[in-house]
């Protein structure tokens, strides 16, 4: 298990989750992926993804610009 | 027996929703595929505005896939993009959408993903007459040859008016439980929601792409105009959907923050452009796009100081920063109303 970093500050929607995508997609099952952003929508669309892709959301954290959603890659 | 898959073309809204449904219902396994090409409207844009913060800031793809319980392969098709913007070889609709060719690429997209993942056939839910230039009973089997997809396209809301397709030739769907809808109006797939228990869907007033939109689309004639060539780059387009665009001279534009929410994302491009706020007073961030001497910067602060708390003043000092992050502070008169002409505000 390792852990990575994905900055994704600045990009709208969808662009957080297509990079997050795209990133899991090189990561081993297990690896944990700490993603940040500063589209408020992250904090609904890369759990849901996940969600929808069997990953796992450890924590989600934000201040007043800046979102962290650390997940952790499924099978 | 082998497991038949489709794979769904899936915008957000209830036509592609219901489309998948109805195939799902058949037995037939269905993965979704969403396609981004820099245009597609997103309740997250708009809710940089205060005005939209009550929006819901969810994907509307992933949203729908999440409640159909499929995956959802997000695709960016921006590069790949321009060339059927800049280059539509069934033209334009009302505005800058290419609608036409538009369909054909996103269908000659999913083609591959389908033949790269071992997939059977394409849906799509698109409905006969719902749109004036793609979705027109002339324009299906268009869509259908020259995406090469041909007999794989299923478009499951109105395929009983289309010839029947491979899937239901081979048996693997039964046409009869497909659908026969036509026009405009809403009420069968309202209707065919109710039936799937489907109560909350999207249902954008104006389709889910800027280039549909008449603002929109005269701001990216506006910079394909003053740069000489129909090239751009994702933070073009991207800020097209931000701020007040005023192009006093040809040569250059100023970008100016409406509210915070603006201001906060023009922030992130402050290393990019040359930009500017009131120092003196409160005041919006502004961004330069183009190439502006220092006369322009000038009028350029003069603008954006009409903009701030200090527009009445006689003088206000406006912070200006190069692209290299060095400060100077330009002295200014704010513009008069009556000085900031009509025709700047592409």
């Amino acid at each position: 298990m390792s852990e990575h970093s994905l900055d994704a500050r600045r990009l709208l929607c969808p662009l957080p989750v297509i990079r997050t995508q795209d990133r899991v997609k090189q990561l081993a099952i297990g690896d944990v992926l700490t993603v940040i952003c500063t589209d408020p929508g992250v904090m609904q669309d890369i759990p849901a993804w996940c969600r929808i892709n069997g990953h796992a959301i450890l924590q989600t954290q934000s201040d007043e610009y800046e979102y962290r959603i650390t997940l952790k890659v499924g099978d | 027996m082998k497991q038949i898959k489709a794979v769904s073309l899936i915008s957000g809204g209830l036509d592609s929703m219901l489309a998948t449904k109805a195939i799902m219902e058949q037995g037939v396994h269905v993965e979704g595929i969403n396609f981004f090409t820099g245009f597609c409207v997103e309740g997250h844009t708009h809710a940089i505005r205060k005005k939209d913060k009550e929006k819901p800031k969810r994907n509307n793809s992933l949203w729908v896939a999440e409640t159909l319980g499929i995956k959802l392969h997000i695709i960016d098709i921006i590069e790949e993009y321009k060339d059927v913007l800049i280059n539509p070889k069934h033209g334009y609709g009302a505005n800058m959408n290419p609608c036409l060719d538009c369909k054909v690429f996103m269908v000659k997209k999913a083609k591959q993903w389908m033949e790269e993942n071992d997939f059977d056939f394409i849906i799509t839910g698109e409905v006969i007459g719902q749109r004036p230039m793609s979705q027109r009973r002339d324009t299906m089997p268009i869509i259908s040859a020259e995406s090469g997809a041909d007999d794989r396209l299923l478009r499951p809301l109105c395929a009983q008016h289309l010839p029947a397709t491979l899937p239901e030739r081979e048996g693997w769907i039964k046409r009869d439980q497909l659908f026969d809808f036509t026009g405009r109006g809403r009420k069968p797939q309202m209707a065919l929601a109710k039936e799937y228990g489907l109560t909350d869907y999207s249902q954008p007033a104006g389709g889910c792409c800027f280039l549909t939109d008449e603002s929109y689309s005269k701001k990216l004639v506006d910079l394909w105009q003053a740069r000489g060539t129909k090239e751009y780059e994702l933070d073009d387009v991207m800020l097209l959907k931000v701020g007040r665009h005023i192009r006093p001279k040809q040569n250059f534009k100023v970008i100016v923050a409406r509210e915070d929410g603006e201001a906060r994302f023009l922030q992130g491009y402050k290393n990019s452009y040359i930009n500017m706020n009131c120092a003196s007073h409160r005041g919006p961030l502004a961004l330069i796009d183009g190439e502006a001497s220092a006369e322009d910067l000038h009028l350029a602060a003069q603008i954006v100081a009409r903009y701030g708390q200090g527009r009445d003043a006689e003088q206000v000092d406006v912070m200006v920063r190069d692209l290299s992050g060095n400060e100077s502070i330009i002295q200014v008169k704010p513009l008069a109303p009556n000085e900031l002409a009509k025709e700047w505000f592409v």
